[in-house]
């Protein structure tokens, strides 16, 4: 069975709207801006930190939610349930499908962090009883399970966590649902709202945020930048979208995993080319004979620190071998930031948007490319997408080794 | 209105998102739509902004907003009194 992507939403630091979003990618606008954070209780005026920036979703009005959802709820959850809101509502999916027959699927690594932190502060600093909304706003699952009461969707319903690649292993799971038919269709994306001040100090300390701002496959790239917010997707069967005639975005052909098996902090190139390969090979269900051949475009992790975008290129090349310098390479993290468990489906619709319309977003902020990565990657303005490369993939290598590969094409009636 | 019925009011409308006229005394908790999950954020709210504990058996037999203020207003009666500080 092959798998449609027919709706998309979105809560970014570059657009609240996926039109907002498409316009500011191809832009090249950034939401990287100073701090602006309300760090209350922070004990010094000077935040500690050596970094000055990152990607804060902005105008962000969740007020059309129902009270007892805010009231149980933290930002990260927010986000979601604002996005999958988008997607169901573009999609029209529920109303050719069962709910009872679809799946939601979401990667929170991180949780409700500003929840939790504000209630430790309290009981740490004046022994403050905490409140028992702090249960729920904390939860990691507590977007997922918004999502799936507010539609009344009740077949399968998780949260996944597995750090930097929880949106892209919640999307390549509910693909192999529908995919499969376990489900008829589903909702999948990533949430996350991670810019709380005792994240930032951790970040910090583990001297991989860039002092500047995230410059992916630069030769001065100096770190990454953090982010937030979510994108959702509605996953269905092509046959059914082309059938009810809803506009179908891209097909989702094929999807990978692997883990290193390393280190916590470490990648390793051969993890990374292993995910890469599987989404690849896995591709071939969907009839496409020579996947390689036909990849046009990789939106990369590229976090923008030294290891990462070593290790990212060195696994191209490993799976790509000479011809790894002819596929387009880019990131857009340097439009985001690195929104943790949201990251990967953020980029997962980028690289949708980009199939849909057969252009290549740059990379922005970057200009002079690491001549030793030896990678095609993308700069200046958007690149046309030739017709006869219509696949891409979004890669999400995660600390801790854990790697997830989506493979895209653009749709081919 | 006494000063506890209109603090407990204003938590009330605020955590429902009502208008404060819409809640009387009388006013039950099934009109207000308060589920259990309410009933349990509302009391840990009551008990900050009154300094007092509310006994579980107590929690289970409150169905009105004038259980509540009457409950309230018996058991800040029955506190410690504590001297005052100069």
């Amino acid at each position: 069975m092959r798998v449609a992507v027919t709706g998309l939403g979105c809560v970014t630091p570059i657009g609240n709207t996926i039109g907002a979003f498409r316009e500011a990618m191809y832009a090249g606008r950034s939401g990287i801006a100073p701090l602006e954070g309300n760090y209350r209780g922070a004990l010094s005026q000077d935040l500690g930190l050596r970094f000055t920036s990152t990607a804060m979703v902005r105008d962000f009005e969740p007020s059309g939610l129902p009270t007892s959802v805010l009231n149980s709820t933290d930002r990260s959850a927010q986000f979601g349930i604002v996005a999958a809101q988008q997607a169901i509502q573009q999609s029209d999916v529920l109303r050719r499908y069962d709910p009872a027959d679809m799946a939601v699927i979401t990667g929170c690594a991180c949780g409700g962090r500003a929840a939790d932190e504000e209630a430790s502060r309290e009981l740490y600093t004046r022994n403050a009883r905490v409140p028992p909304s702090v249960i729920l706003r904390t939860m990691a699952s507590s977007g997922v399970s918004y999502i799936a009461t507010l539609h009344g969707i009740t077949g399968p319903v998780l949260n996944l966590a597995t750090a930097c690649a929880s949106g892209t292993h919640a999307i390549g799971m509910a693909f192999q649902m529908v995919r499969s038919g376990m489900v008829s269709a589903a909702i999948a994306g990533g949430n996350e709202a991670p810019l709380t001040f005792g994240f930032l100090r951790a970040w910090d300390s583990m001297r991989v945020v860039s002092p500047t701002s995230c410059r992916p496959f630069s030769a001065d790239r100096d770190g990454m930048t953090l982010g937030e917010g979510a994108a959702m997707m509605v996953l269905e069967p092509l046959e059914d979208a082309l059938a009810r005639g809803v506009r179908v975005y891209a097909e989702v052909v094929g999807f990978g995993m692997s883990a290193d098996a390393h280190h916590i902090t470490q990648p390793q190139a051969s993890g990374a080319a292993l995910a890469m390969e599987r989404a690849l090979v896995d591709s071939r269900q969907a009839g496409i004979e020579d996947p390689k051949r036909e990849t046009g475009y990789i939106n990369a992790h590229g976090t923008g620190t030294l290891a990462n975008d070593a290790i990212e290129a060195h696994a191209i090349q490993i799976v790509f071998g000479e011809a790894a310098i002819r596929v387009p390479v880019g990131s857009t993290k340097s439009l985001t930031g690195h929104a943790i468990g949201a990251a990967g489906a953020i980029e997962a619709l980028a690289t949708v948007l980009s199939l849909d319309g057969q252009l290549l977003p740059q990379t922005a902020g970057v200009t002079n490319i690491d001549p030793a990565l030896n990678l095609d990657v993308l700069t200046g303005v958007p690149r046309n997408m030739p017709p006869d490369h219509p696949i891409a993939l979004s890669n999400s290598l995660a600390f801790g080794g854990l790697n997830a590969v989506l493979a895209f094409r653009r749709l081919i009636p | 209105m006494n000063d506890v019925e209109a603090r407990i009011t204003d938590l009330i409308a605020k955590t429902k998102n009502l208008p404060p006229a819409t809640i009387g005394m009388d006013t039950t908790f099934d009109e207000l739509q308060i589920d259990s999950l309410d009933k349990i954020n509302l009391s840990f709210e009551v008990e900050e902004m009154f300094s007092i504990q509310i006994p579980d058996e107590s929690l289970h037999a409150l169905k009105s907003v004038g259980d509540v203020v009457r409950g309230v207003e018996k058991l800040i009666a029955a506190a410690p009194q504590h001297p005052a500080t100069t």
